[in-house]
């Protein structure tokens, strides 16, 4: 049965209302999706990040499910350690699941997260991509975009964002995907994907954050479509090295479907100090990523 | 109780509301005007407080319990049933 909005479970089975995430937070709506489409039978696996403070403090918890808090750079190695664990039990049908954030995976995590690839340890590896460290008061990560305001980059980070799904697809993983907080039924088809698949699965999801993009909580939806729509963060999948664009990116092959850049840009405060020669950079840069993606479409890449 | 009868790992129980009514935090407040909505879902699957009620009908209804207002619900609705009121 295809994914659609009517045959998600009605009830909450990974996240319960009450939860100490800001008003507007994508990764509430992220871990609905993650619980509704893989079910009961789930163990996540949780480094420091923004997750760990919304799930609540101690004693209580938002989660229903088992969750392990682990330190930051451990959370690949945790989860392969538990997979490792059910399977010596005999268990098969449990879905264990990292979700982490961008500096636990681009930044401090990365070294964890290629040793679980290269393994291939049966996880699934969400990160859920802010892109930056928006917990502890929003400093650069390598995942911060260029020319984005951080607290630690007041003029705009020079460099450009670090390409982690293409790094971890280097490791000839059964399954890699990015997908978008504004396209949430794409990423459930991924998880539902995922979850049947045997092996190290990445997804890399997109996630607005209204506190350190600066934009009002309403648009987290319109911000996460606008980030595809433009082109700047292109859906795709990687399944057994074979290069696929999915959902909406399909139809922005073609340049004159894509909206422009600035549209995206200028909607959020992080780039409120940006020059239209900016723009152009990111016009340039969004071709370039294009002219790439259509090479790669359809083919074996690893 | 002494430090012997801590736990050695600190294990958290999963109850709705654990930081309490986050309903609090809200500024303004969503208004359903069911007359108008087409139960397209958008508003259920886009909330991230889980505070859309979604009944057997498909009908949908807000818990302001824990609702803090967001307004992704509004924003996204595409027949505007739903309308932001300014909490008194």
């Amino acid at each position: 049965m295809p994914l659609s909005i009517k045959n998600l479970p009605k009830e909450e089975i990974l996240l319960q209302p009450g939860h100490a995430a800001c008003p507007g937070c994508p990764i509430g709506i992220g871990l609905r999706i993650v619980g509704k489409v893989l079910g009961k039978r789930t163990v996540i696996v949780v480094p420091a990040c923004c997750t760990s403070i919304i799930q609540g403090p101690y004693p209580y918890s938002a989660i229903k499910v088992p969750l392990v808090n682990v330190i930051f750079a451990a959370s690949a190695a945790v989860a392969s350690g538990i997979a490792s664990a059910f399977e010596a039990m005999g268990v098969r049908d449990v879905n264990v699941v990292v979700w982490a954030g961008d500096g636990g995976t681009a930044d401090i995590g990365l070294q964890a997260l290629s040793g679980a690839a290269e393994r291939n340890d049966n996880i699934i590896y969400i990160c859920y991509d802010n892109e930056a460290y928006m917990n502890t008061g929003i400093q650069r990560s390598s995942s911060t975009p260029y020319k984005a305001w951080t607290t630690t980059t007041v003029t705009g980070k020079q460099e450009f964002k670090k390409n982690v799904p293409a790094i971890v697809a280097q490791h000839r993983i059964p399954y890699v995907a990015t997908a978008s907080i504004g396209y949430p039924l794409d990423f459930a088809e991924k998880l539902q994907k995922a979850s049947k698949i045997k092996g190290f699965k990445y997804i890399h999801l997109l996630a607005p954050c209204p506190v350190g993009w600066r934009f009002d909580p309403s648009l987290t939806i319109e911000v996460g479509k606008l980030a595809v729509l433009t082109g700047l963060w292109p859906l795709y999948e990687v399944e057994n090295g074979v290069f696929r664009l999915t959902s909406i990116s399909l139809g922005l092959l073609d340049k004159s479907r894509r909206v422009p850049v600035e549209k995206y840009l200028r909607l959020q405060g992080r780039f409120k100090h940006i020059t239209d020669e900016d723009i152009k950079v990111y016009e340039e840069y969004v071709d370039q990523l294009w002219e790439v993606l259509r090479k790669l479409h359809g083919k074996k890449i690893v | 109780m002494s430090v012997r009868q801590l736990p050695i790992i600190p294990i958290s129980t999963p109850r709705i509301g654990a930081v309490g009514k986050t309903g609090k935090w809200r500024i303004f407040k969503p208004i359903i005007k069911q007359d108008k909505c087409v139960k397209c879902l958008q508003c259920w699957l886009y909330c991230p407080d889980a505070a859309i009620i979604r009944d057997e009908n498909d009908n949908v209804t807000v818990n302001y319990d824990y609702c803090k207002g967001c307004g992704i619900c509004a924003h996204e609705c595409p027949v505007k049933a739903i309308e932001m009121v300014k909490e008194e």
